[in-house]
């Protein structure tokens, strides 16, 4: 008899714990991707605006509060112009043809074909490729006196050009790293965009008589618009953050001048980098921040015009 | 048709020939660069240059860091994606459908500017130069995490979790028993992909790592930023530091890329 009053409570424990179990647990499952984006995503981004208007350096452990000082000398700073110019020119150049060149090879992969598999591997190869290998390689291609570049170059009766002197040059021979790395990837997206369009329209627009490539504008475009709008959303903010080719592109295109600073001249210095040179060679941290900060605002802006300017794409693209 | 087939071909040429003119040049002396026209077949100098690598750098040890760091990252993003995947996938809670929302918002949020701070956070956890700045904040993240959610939606059998529900198995026993083996396949890609860019990020390791203790690719910049132009010396660096993995990539691309599609449709 006395056994029942503790089967009860055990009853009870158990259901508490069930309760628990159904009602909790979920949570925990996913807490760690929230709790890691917290720690390591969002604080310092937040942290960030709070460094920028402080005298913040390595050498002193004092942090003076200067308030807005540093986006003042920022805003007065020519190098600071200057990598924002070469950031979109840079981003402008890698990224429209890329992606116009994406949406045309999707629409060719877009069809039974032999060597399907094929295509579609040697298409995302180089994206597979770090891009130290990938700029390692291209300074290789780009150079001035043995480059494979020039050497085609020179069939056509073009001189030697020295790729990474030249601003507009070193622009284009950056942007042709990037466009060789993400045109396959973003390919491959629009792709798989691609294939959830109905048959039944492309065979109804053959048969009123369009032309692939008026079925491309007139049918691909408009249908898979959404994922148009969020790849060029996700490439214009990639493009704003690019550090990593320029900083290479100096260091083995043998420029001289110091990688960080995106060549002699600051020819192709991007604000990331500019970012690098201020946070991690001057250990400036408060003015790199500063730059930072305005380099969030700056993607923010060019991402929502982009939104804007994609959104308004009615088939009318080509 | 014949034009789409040529256009193709020439577009499978441009992709693959940068990475093997790299094996060319790796495979050469550095006299041979100055050629005219360039050397487009192979030499015979390969393991004489990835050797002077190895004298040049300390590769063997960039090497172990490297797969120390892109495994144990695999590992943790393939375990908890499959187990965030499962709960947005299969179970119900509240605020669900509003945090699936924000995890995938995250992955436009350019974390990369929050980079001084987190270097700063680095060094007062005494991580700068390990590889715990590495591993920690890459554990899990939010495409791997969207990226189970919709494989489990689609390949999870809600009745299968019902019956391990009535044999009387708790959540955690349902996601042990049932979950893992059936997200195996999509775990498997999951963990190629994250591998892959692991193993080639180069930016964060550059700032957080010194050159005495590099990965692969923190050694390979080091080669390539010489006083001299030693092309010879960088492209053999990279033809052992990162082809091997372009290499697996070319086996195993059909579910890599099936992966890559599948992940992609958002928006």
């Amino acid at each position: 008899m006395s056994s029942l009053p503790l089967a009860a409570t055990r009853r009870r424990g158990r259901s508490v714990r069930h309760t628990l179990d159904v009602r909790v647990s979920p949570y925990a499952y996913v807490a760690p991707f929230f709790l890691l984006f917290c720690a390591f995503g969002l604080f310092p981004l937040a942290y960030t605006a709070w460094v920028s208007l402080h005298d913040w350096t390595l050498l002193s452990d004092e942090h003076t509060f200067v308030g807005l000082k540093n986006f003042g000398t920022l805003l007065a700073d020519g190098y600071f112009w200057n990598a924002t110019f070469n950031t979109l020119s840079i981003g402008v150049l890698s990224t429209v043809p890329q992606l116009l060149l994406a949406i045309w090879l999707a629409h060719l992969l877009n069809r039974r074909l032999r060597m399907q598999t094929l295509f579609r591997i040697s298409l995302l190869l180089p994206n597979v490729t770090s891009v130290v290998a990938v700029v390692v390689i291209f300074s290789q291609l780009f150079g001035r006196d043995f480059g494979m570049i020039n050497w085609v170059l020179s069939w056509f009766g073009a001189g030697s050009v020295d790729w990474a002197a030249g601003t507009a040059s070193s622009h284009v021979a950056l942007s042709t790293m990037i466009m060789w790395r993400w045109t396959g990837y973003n390919a491959l997206i629009f792709l798989a965009a691609m294939q959830a369009v109905p048959r039944e329209l492309y065979e109804a627009a053959t048969i009123d008589g369009a032309s692939g490539f008026t079925q491309l504008r007139r049918i691909t475009i408009p249908m898979i618009r959404p994922t148009i709008i969020f790849v060029v959303i996700v490439s214009s903010i990639g493009a704003m953050q690019i550090i990593a080719e320029p900083l290479l592109f100096g260091a083995s295109s043998g420029a001289g001048g110091g990688a960080v600073s995106g060549g002699p001249d600051r020819q192709y210095q991007t604000l990331a980098l500019f970012v690098y040179e201020q946070g991690f060679t001057k250990f400036d941290f408060g003015y790199a921040s500063a730059a930072s900060w305005l380099m969030f605002l700056a993607v923010v802006v060019v991402a929502g015009v982009n939104y804007l300017l994609t959104r308004r794409v009615k088939g009318g693209l080509l | 048709m014949r034009l789409r087939y040529l256009t193709l071909t020439a577009v499978a040429f441009f992709s693959a020939f940068p990475l093997y003119y790299s094996v060319v040049v790796a495979s050469r002396h550095n006299s041979a660069l100055a050629e005219v026209p360039p050397p487009l077949l192979p030499g015979g100098n390969f393991f004489a240059n990835v050797a002077r690598v190895f004298d040049t750098v300390p590769f063997g040890l960039a090497l172990a860091n490297s797969v120390i760091v892109a495994g144990s990252i695999s590992l943790a993003v393939m375990f908890f994606s499959t187990l965030a995947g499962f709960a947005f996938a299969k179970l119900r809670f509240r605020g669900k459908n509003i945090m699936l929302l924000v995890t995938v918002a995250t992955m436009m949020v350019p974390t990369q500017l929050g980079i001084i701070p987190l270097y700063l956070l680095m060094v007062k956890l005494e991580w700068t130069g390990t590889n715990y700045a590495l591993i920690v904040p890459a554990l899990v993240n939010a495409f791997g995490v969207f990226f189970m959610t919709q494989y489990l939606s689609r390949a999870l059998p809600t009745e299968l979790l019902e019956a391990g529900r009535v044999d009387g198995c708790t959540t955690w026993g349902l996601f042990w028993h049932v979950v893992l083996p059936v997200a195996r396949p999509a775990g498997a890609v999951l963990g190629m992909l994250t591998f892959m860019s692991a193993w080639n990020d180069y930016f964060w390791p550059l700032v957080v790592l010194n050159p005495d203790n590099p990965t692969v690719q923190v050694a390979l910049s080091t080669l390539a930023s010489g006083y001299v132009n030693d092309y010879v010396l960088g492209l053999a660096g990279t033809a052992v530091g990162t082809l091997p993995l372009v290499l697996v990539f070319a086996l195993f691309g059909k579910q890599i890329i099936g992966g890559i599609m599948q992940g992609a449709v958002k928006g």
